[in-house]
């Protein structure tokens, strides 16, 4: 019963691997406990947005993974 | 073949995607080529792309057929590198054919300006003292906003 985050860009950085499984269901609240304080800050700001199973959430703090899902933590792009 | 949109692990050559795109749209009246490179730079030895592959494709697709829909195009090319890369290889290649010329050209205009700015893209760049991940220019999102 896991969800898969995947952290993109320096944010794989900041979490020091690429992904990490966590138990789910998975709701915001659940997702901001899971990770150190410094990197909850930044994920709260307004540039990060988050996807699950390939669709980019709206408002992601409405996140609700259940298990197998898979949850993407998208810093600003910057491509071309 | 109107959209031909690929993401590429490894170096290509664009005139190996663009004369077989071109051929496949007889009756064309213009087409438009752009190709970014790896800019040249003493302090830069390579650059990297990293994409996220349930979102990065798809998004370019979407990119390509709103460019179709909206330029009138025939036919649209789209080929973006992933991984990493040094100076002088090409990064990306966009290729619009259209009835008329102004079509093809406004259309590569506005593809780049959204591959640029929003196309799930990550970039990095190694220089002496490590890697660092580049953030998005200011410019990029102005240059997106001619478009709205």
């Amino acid at each position: 019963m896991t969800v898969t985050v995947v952290f993109l860009g320096r944010l794989a950085d900041l979490a020091g691997a690429p992904e990490m499984e966590l138990p789910a269901p998975l709701d915001w609240a659940a997702l901001v406990r899971a990770l150190d304080p410094d990197f909850a800050a930044e994920l709260e700001g307004r540039k990060v947005r988050i996807a699950i199973n390939g669709e980019v959430l709206g408002d992601k703090f409405t996140l609700r993974a259940e298990d197998g899902d898979e949850i993407a933590l998208l810093p600003p792009v910057s491509g071309g | 073949m109107a959209r031909d949109v690929r993401l590429l692990s490894e170096p290509f050559i664009p005139g190996q995607f663009v004369g077989p795109f071109t051929n496949a749209h007889p009756g064309l009246g213009g087409v438009c080529t752009f190709v970014g490179e790896v800019r040249g730079d003493e302090a830069v030895e390579m650059l990297e792309l990293s994409h996220y592959a349930p979102l990065t494709l798809p998004g370019m697709e979407a990119l390509a057929d709103e460019a179709i829909a909206r330029f009138e195009l025939m036919g649209m090319l789209m080929v973006h590198r992933t991984g990493q890369m040094r100076v002088g290889e090409p990064i990306v290649l966009v290729s619009a054919c259209a009835r008329h010329r102004r079509g093809a050209i406004d259309a590569v205009d506005f593809a780049m300006d959204h591959l640029k700015s929003e196309a799930w893209f990550w970039k990095r760049e190694k220089r002496a003292d490590g890697w660092h991940w580049i953030e998005p220019r200011a410019e990029d999102h102005a240059d997106l906003a001619r478009w709205k």
